[in-house]
């Protein structure tokens, strides 16, 4: 008969296989088939209309428009700011390297109120700017950038730190100016990592709730979205209603997340071919 | 294009890496810098090729001053001890790269860009591999591409840092000789860094040997290695052995080892005459080869210790021998000074046997023997041999 595991000198794939799908099952695998299941009591038609109602149409568009501005936002910020961590010594490194890590631990609430003081139109920003930012979607991508930078940063940070100083030296050597040395030679080799913390910080930004609500205003048809719309149908006892979003949320989401992985493994196939 | 370095001084931080270098490469020449980690070698070659600033002095490539040019200006082609190819790109890519990055109105046209890469690869045998990524090469083959790609933006100088130091050693005897048929058909001023000195010897036509970021000896590979200048030198091109002795006021060295074994002259005093007297070591030979040329040979009395001659005055010295400037002796002659030491590894390997012998007081000497020599005197592991060296040098 032929093995179902290759042989290995590492030991433990049964008791590993196993426990990896028992935590999977338990921790993702569980709850996601409740969602389904809760989704089922609803007729199709019922679905159709709770999902397809045009106030949940607009949420949806602002939460996906959002969270990729911000994703695309935080892509380049994200990398500037990588950049500047990895190359250069100045003073109080440590102490900025540390603060990047700041939006993951703060509770999103806390970051969601601070934002809104300051972008509020009688906020220290807010006031000094001609047009309105809290409460409408520009607010939101705003918390969306500020709670994605550090996936971006955090996952560029250690392959720029990993980069041969010498690819930099011998494409200079060639003649290639500092433009061409970054098009050519740096960015092939990180844009890898770069996808990854794109897709991080996206789909972070898609389930966002605590920083995005405060600053939102949450007007129908302006600036709300789904993650608001699935907690007030809640509120109203709609359960049925709020899972049939979150379904539709979760199939979006993967096929976006499934689409940039498949992204990555192609520019990443093209620059390390094995 | 020559290359001229005056008054060159690098520190990085309290590591002095480079004082008052001064160094010249003429035009069409391949130059080792030889020397040991640490001597500053690879500084001097990224100072010469831009990557590196000196804290003062001038470089001048064709007699123009470089302080102000950029490697990109420099005209010079750069080759890495770790190949430094991009990744992400063909070989074709990779060579490529140079021409492909000029501004648009000395770029060539993708044609030309085509024949010129493919020309190249087939100069370094790798144009069925073109378009291979670099990780599906060997490291002789990735190193070769390297060497490609300097050489596409037609460089006037190209600077090498240890081409081949990552290689194993029969890629890296293959890859030089190949390199110095390369420099023979393109003449093309090469300096090339590298801590083997083997390789120097092999490759180029003069060596520049440094050491503590200054150069000890600039020559050809027969002057630095004829003619060492000093001690260092010395030291750096091979194996050596060492000798306590001392100078007299006379300037004539004598040696001062402890354990000098001497057998003394027969009673009747009478010294070897004529020219054996000279050769001591053919006279084992005499009646064997010319049985005419028979000399009287007194008793061999048996051998004795001799005592020390402490200097009386004079300067200790340090007395120089390479391997194959030894003399070994199963039976030694009268009125000569060995020193006597045990064989304890025979390395058969080579054009000459490497034996490694132990002296009495346990320090080693080496020495390098034709087969021929092994076989007359019939030496095996354990024997006890008399040693004198036959070639000295003293700094």
């Amino acid at each position: 008969m032929k093995p179902f595991v290759k042989p290995s000198v590492i030991p433990g794939f049964a008791l590993a296989l196993g426990f990896t799908l028992l935590a999977l099952t338990l921790v993702v695998l569980l709850p996601l088939s409740g969602l389904f299941v809760k989704t089922a009591t609803l007729s199709f038609a019922e679905f159709w209309d709770t999902v397809t109602d045009p106030r949940a149409l607009h949420a949806y568009y602002i939460s996906f428009t959002t969270a990729l501005v911000a994703a695309l936002f935080n892509m380049v910020f994200g990398l500037i700011v990588a950049w500047v961590l990895v190359r250069y010594d100045f003073p109080l490194k440590s102490l900025f390297d540390a603060m990047v890590d700041l939006p993951f631990a703060l509770p999103t609430a806390v970051a969601g109120i601070a934002l809104t003081a300051l972008y509020a139109p009688t906020g220290w920003i807010g006031q000094m700017l001609p047009f309105k930012v809290a409460f409408t979607p520009l607010g939101i991508t705003i918390a969306l950038i500020f709670i994605g930078l550090p996936f971006v940063v955090r996952t560029v940070q250690p392959v720029l730190e990993d980069m041969e100083r010498e690819w930099e030296e011998a494409a200079t050597s060639l003649g290639a100016n500092r433009f061409q040395v970054f098009r050519y030679v740096i960015f092939p080799h990180i844009t890898p990592a770069l996808m990854t913390g794109f897709a991080m910080a996206f789909a972070r930004a898609l389930g966002e709730y605590g920083s995005v609500i405060f600053i939102a205003g949450n007007m129908p048809m302006v600036s709300e979205i789904v993650p608001l719309l699935i907690v007030m149908k809640l509120e109203q006892y709609d359960y049925a209603g709020a899972t049939a979003l979150a379904l539709v949320m979760l199939v979006f989401s993967f096929f976006m997340l499934l689409t940039i992985n498949w992204l990555q493994k192609w520019s990443q196939n093209r620059a390390f071919p094995r | 294009m020559a290359i001229h370095a005056r008054n060159i001084n690098k520190r990085f931080g309290p590591f002095v890496a480079l004082k008052d270098v001064n160094l010249e490469v003429q035009s069409g020449e391949l130059v080792a810098l030889l020397g040991p980690s640490g001597s500053g070698k690879t500084t001097l070659l990224r100072i010469i090729a831009g990557l590196e600033f000196a804290d003062s002095g001038t470089v001048y490539l064709d007699g123009d001053p470089m302080h102000d040019k950029d490697v990109r200006d420099r005209g010079v082609g750069f080759v890495f001890q770790h190949y430094a190819l991009f990744k992400h790109m063909t070989v074709f890519q990779n060579v490529a790269f140079g021409l492909r990055v000029r501004p648009k109105d000395t770029r060539p046209s993708e044609e030309e860009i085509r024949d010129r890469v493919m020309k190249l690869l087939q100069l370094v045998h790798l144009d069925a591999f073109h378009n291979r990524y670099p990780q599906q090469l060997s490291g002789g083959q990735r190193q070769r591409v390297a060497l490609a790609r300097a050489l596409a933006v037609e460089p006037k100088v190209l600077l090498l840092d240890e081409p081949f130091g990552a290689l194993d050693a029969k890629i890296r005897k293959e890859l030089r000789r190949w390199m110095r048929r390369l420099h023979d058909d393109m003449h093309i001023t090469s300096l090339f860094v590298t801590h083997d000195q083997e390789e120097a010897m092999e490759v180029s036509d003069r060596v520049v040997v440094m050491s503590h970021g200054r150069i000890e000896q600039t020559g050809t590979p027969a002057e630095v290695w004829k003619q060492p200048k000093n001690a260092f030198v010395y030291d750096f091109l091979g194996n050596y052995n060492e000798f306590d002795g001392w100078k007299d006021s006379h300037g004539t060295v004598h040696l001062a080892e402890t354990d000098i074994i001497e057998i003394p002259l027969p009673p009747d005093g009478k010294k070897t005459a004529g020219w054996l007297g000279r050769y001591p070591e053919f006279s084992s030979l005499v009646g064997r080869v010319l049985p005419g040329l028979i000399e009287s040979t007194a008793p061999i009395l048996p051998m004795q210790k001799k005592t020390v001659r402490k200097p009386t005055s004079g300067t200790p010295v340090k007395i120089y021998a390479r391997p194959h400037e030894m003399w070994i002796t199963k039976t030694p002659d009268k009125d000569h000074e060995y020193i006597a030491a045990k064989v304890v590894h025979i390395n058969p390997a080579g054009s000459l046997i490497k034996l490694e012998l132990e002296r009495a007081g346990g320090q080693f000497l080496q020495v390098e023997v034709p087969q021929s020599v092994m076989d007359t005197c019939a030496i095996v592991k354990g024997d006890t041999l008399y040693v004198r060296p036959t070639e000295t040098r003293v700094f």
